[in-house]
């Protein structure tokens, strides 16, 4: 296996095609939980952790299903494993760390619903990775996704102290900065 | 007692009535609850797009309010959640194969989108929020208002993004030829900064309507 080959697909899913900002995967977390660094760093290191077990085990699902010809079970059992893994690491969160529990609240249940996990699995079977190219993919879109949502959650964090017009505050004003940020990140598509 | 009885009836009536209303406007689950963005922001880039992503997203919300609302004296309420999700991916396998039977050049533009329907908020937060308390007549009411309501939204977008991006209206020319498309407004970025000119426009509406 090349390293250059993995090097760039680690670029790919982690800056050219962002998965928040490029593929508008996982909106809903990056629009909710954007609100304070530290809980935007801890959300983005549960969803990279979801995203490499799921990548790993949808890898094993596609060969059996490829074995027995039977794609149409593909997405039905994509989604349990995600399920299965979220419900673990809620565990795991839950029994380590209370407070980020906490912190964390309902959107920690809703990775299951993070459309940047099941995207990344999809991709990934469509993409027709190895398991090795899988687990970089998962990694590099783990690492944009909470690049992204660091980024938003820094900016967040200084816009509480402007003083914003009243109709833009909420929803309008993040959607704004997403879709500067969204610009910003174009840039990076010569690197590709 | 006839009376009551009819009376009753009437506000039951009344009733249905409003859960198909409240997703249309007042709970628009885009603009007001702010739900299911993914697919809003990925796959407005045309009205076309935009009408059946609408139309699937209504279909497997239909059927899955529907058949949750039929079995929620069944499912046990530990492993309520996992059960909605797998009757959702159902019909979203069934959504996914005839779309691609109707058409493999739509199927082909919205990509993957399709099989992330699954993963839309919306379904999942009517499943949970209400069918699964409510009957089988409330379910369907409020799942066609939902549903309705998603694809207008959807289509408010496409629509914007399209005439701006490439001068077009469900592939019609309607600016003229020498128009200057605005490349940004198909461009991930044009997205974001599309909805949030609608929420704009929405909040200013509000805030007039407070006012006077």
């Amino acid at each position: 296996m090349n390293t250059a080959s993995l090097w760039s697909i680690f670029i790919n899913a982690c800056l050219i095609n962002n998965f928040v900002l490029a593929y508008f995967l996982g909106i809903c977390p990056f629009l909710g939980v954007s609100g304070k660094v530290a809980t935007a760093s801890k959300m983005g290191a549960a969803v990279t952790f979801v995203m490499v077990i799921s990548s790993l085990c949808a890898f094993g699902i596609n060969s059996i299903l490829t074995a027995i010809n039977a794609p149409y079970l593909q997405l039905i059992s994509y989604i349990v494993v995600i399920a299965s893994t979220v419900q673990l690491v809620e565990m795991f969160v839950k029994k380590m760390s209370p407070a980020l529990f906490n912190a964390l609240g309902i959107f920690l249940p809703l990775i299951t619903t993070n459309c940047a996990i099941l995207g990344l699995v999809l991709f990934q079977t469509a993409k027709g990775y190895n398991i090795l190219e899988g687990f970089v993919y998962a990694l590099g879109a783990g690492a944009g996704f909470t690049i992204a949502l660091l980024l938003m959650a820094g900016l967040r964090e200084q816009l509480e102290l402007a003083d914003t017009p009243k109709i833009v505050k909420g929803t309008a004003i993040t959607l704004l900065i997403a879709g500067i940020l969204s610009l910003g990140f174009m840039g990076f598509s010569g690197l590709g | 007692m006839n009376v009551a009885v009819k009376e009753n009836k009437k506000k039951r009536e009344q009733k249905s009535t409003d859960e198909f209303i409240k997703g249309l406007w007042k709970e628009n689950p885009v603009f007001v609850q702010v739900l299911g963005m993914c697919p809003v922001l990925a796959v407005t880039n045309t009205s076309m797009n935009a009408l059946a992503m609408g139309l699937a997203t209504s279909f497997v919300l239909l059927m899955s309010n529907i058949l949750i609302s039929l079995l929620r004296n069944f499912i046990p309420k530990q492993v309520r959640i996992s059960s909605y999700i797998l009757i959702i991916a159902t019909f979203v396998t069934v959504i996914d194969y005839v779309i691609q039977a109707i058409s493999v050049e739509l199927h082909k533009s919205l990509g993957a989108f399709i099989s992330l329907i699954v993963v839309n908020c919306l379904i999942l937060s009517r499943a949970e929020a209400f069918a699964s308390k409510n009957t089988l007549k409330h379910s369907v009411m409020d799942a066609l208002g939902m549903g309705i309501g998603f694809t207008f939204a959807l289509l408010c977008l496409g629509v914007v993004r399209e005439v701006l991006g490439s001068g077009t209206v469900f592939q019609f020319q309607i600016l003229p030829e020498n128009f200057q498309s605005w490349i940004i407004m198909i461009l991930p970025a044009g997205g974001f900064f599309t909805l949030a000119f609608w929420l704009l426009f929405f909040n200013y509406l509000k805030e007039r309507k407070a006012k006077s």
